[in-house]
């Protein structure tokens, strides 16, 4: 048993990230809109959707939440949930789907998100553990665990800032390419990344995503279903997924993460090689994240992300193509719709629809999706059939 | 009445030992009579082989700055006389916690001992804190 091509992704819809909420947007009517334009994107009907994988809005959160979210938009699944391993949900989103279509159960998925950044302070957890060992000492958000990783990546392998700044400044070559990045109007040099206000040592304001509204839907569908869409099918190949830890703190290592088994189940399920990747796309909550990423998924050795990263270029015209969108750095983070700006650009490239930024001959993609402080983690891989 | 605006722990059933501990000023863990490890943060059964056969025991307090971050800017208004220093340190006996570090900026090492520090933060509720050792 295997996922390996038993379902492809066969239509996206993505909205450019507002840095304020639009004043008369929901959740629910992003969501809406999204659902339309990735339908109609697939060449679908809204008749054809019969499984909604859907991740719950913190602006708009609810209990039993799919099938009312569902009802909004008039689609009545055979398979239906909330998918909550935080940034991870959208890519655990995908090989669900494909999962349940293998099983019979649907045929068709509809794996969406949209939120609306109305945060302001940070809240303390909701996590009772949380709540208690971590937020009465500072250790609330997502900053602080980053941080740490990063100091203790440095202190173990002599990472230094301008490796990882030059993560930051690669991104955003290819965010000045996509017109949808909400951050994509101006170069970045690492000076400047490591001149930028530093919040948390030692990461640097442009170091660190931006919260932003907004979000994104992507349409799993099955081999029958495929054949009969106007997309390019990109097939999902292999999956994996792992969790470790939610506080970084009890985690098993710092700079070791849950990735590699990850990446290693859905490298060995897809049957293919690190070097046979066209491009990367992982998730880039920190610039320190993505050095990890490389790392662990097996682009390179142990600790050595930070010279990896130097001596590539990871635009999309470079040697290494990684987060050809931007990143969310550069393209925003719109709560989960900045996990899903990974599958969507993945996915995009390999259906060819990459314009500007467009990856030559991309046939083979790797996303990751990460959640909480490098706690849950989804390897994908997927494949254009030539 | 406190004026101490930063979030508390509400000690569970489970974790009522530890705090208490705290507030007498010991540094006391589960020990797991299945396994013989050490565990923290105080859980309902080893984390480890799940033997429910855990006793309380004093620590020693010393350990290692195993990573640390100086908060300049914090995402929580509780919280705005940042900076301060957040740390993970490693204890002699094997658990990392979370906890602030209360050093000077330019002392911070990752590797240097340190020793725990109770800090009374208000009458009723005392926080695990470390300094250099």
């Amino acid at each position: 048993m295997s996922l390996k091509n038993q379902a492809a992704a066969v239509g996206i819809a993505e909205l450019k990230p507002w840095k304020e909420p639009p004043p008369d947007a929901t959740p629910l009517s992003l969501m809406a809109r999204l659902a339309a334009e990735a339908i109609a994107d697939a060449g679908l009907s809204k008749r054809d959707i019969d499984g909604f994988l859907v991740g719950m809005p913190t602006a708009d959160p609810g209990f039993i939440y799919p099938a009312s979210a569902a009802e909004v938009l008039g689609i009545n699944p055979r398979m239906l949930n909330v998918v909550d391993i935080g940034g991870a949900s959208p890519a655990g989103m995908i090989w669900r789907a494909a999962a349940a279509i293998q099983a019979g159960m649907c045929s068709a998925v509809l794996c969406i998100v949209a939120d609306l950044n109305r945060m302001g302070d940070q809240k303390v957890p909701v996590i009772s553990v949380q709540r208690e060992f971590e937020a009465p000492y500072g250790n609330i958000g997502a900053n602080c665990g980053y941080a740490m990783i990063a100091h203790r990546h440095m202190y173990e392998y002599g990472t230094t800032a301008r490796q990882m700044a030059k993560v930051a400044v690669d991104q955003r070559k290819n965010a000045l390419k996509n017109p949808l990045a909400a951050f994509g109007d101006k170069a970045l040099t690492i000076d400047d990344v490591l001149n930028s206000r530093m919040i948390v040592d030692p990461l640097h304001l442009f170091e660190i995503v931006s919260p932003c509204s907004g979000g994104s839907a992507v349409i799993i569908a099955s081999p029958e279903v495929a054949k009969r869409t106007k997309n390019t099918p990109v097939w999902l190949l292999g999956a994996g997924e792992y969790s470790n830890h939610s506080s970084i703190t009890y985690a098993p290592s710092l700079t070791e993460s849950p990735i590699k088994p990850a990446a290693d189940t859905a490298f060995k399920m897809a049957g293919v090689e690190r070097t046979d990747v066209d491009l990367v796309c992982p998730y880039d909550c920190y610039t320190i994240t993505v050095l990890v990423t490389l790392e662990d998924a097996g682009f390179c050795k142990k600790g050595q992300g930070g010279p990896f990263a130097a001596e590539h270029d990871l635009s999309y015209a470079g040697d290494f193509p990684c987060n050809t969108h931007g990143g969310q750095l550069s393209f925003g983070q719109p709560g989960l719709g900045g996990g899903m700006s990974h599958v969507v650009e993945g996915i995009r490239q390999l259906m060819g629809r990459g314009e500007g930024r467009q990856v030559k001959d991309a046939a083979l993609a790797y996303v990751n999706g990460n959640g909480g402080i490098m706690s849950e983690q989804v390897s994908l891989i997927f494949e254009r059939r030539s | 009445m406190s004026d101490y605006i930063k979030p508390l722990p509400k000690p569970s059933p489970t974790s009522r030992p530890y705090w208490e501990a705290a507030r007498r000023h010991e540094l006391q863990l589960q020990h797991c009579g299945g396994c013989g490890g050490y565990i923290y943060y105080p859980r309902p059964r080893c984390p480890h082989c799940m033997s429910d056969n855990l006793k309380w025991e004093r620590v020693s307090g010393r350990g290692k700055l195993y990573s640390y971050t100086i908060v300049r800017r914090a995402s929580t208004r509780s919280f705005a006389d940042a900076p301060y220093v957040l740390a993970i340190v490693e204890l002699d006996e094997g658990p990392r916690l979370t906890t602030n570090l209360i050093a000077a900026q330019e002392q911070l090492k990752i590797g240097m001992p340190v020793t725990v520090h109770f800090d009374d933060v208000t009458p009723e509720h005392t926080l695990v804190k470390f300094k250099p050792a």
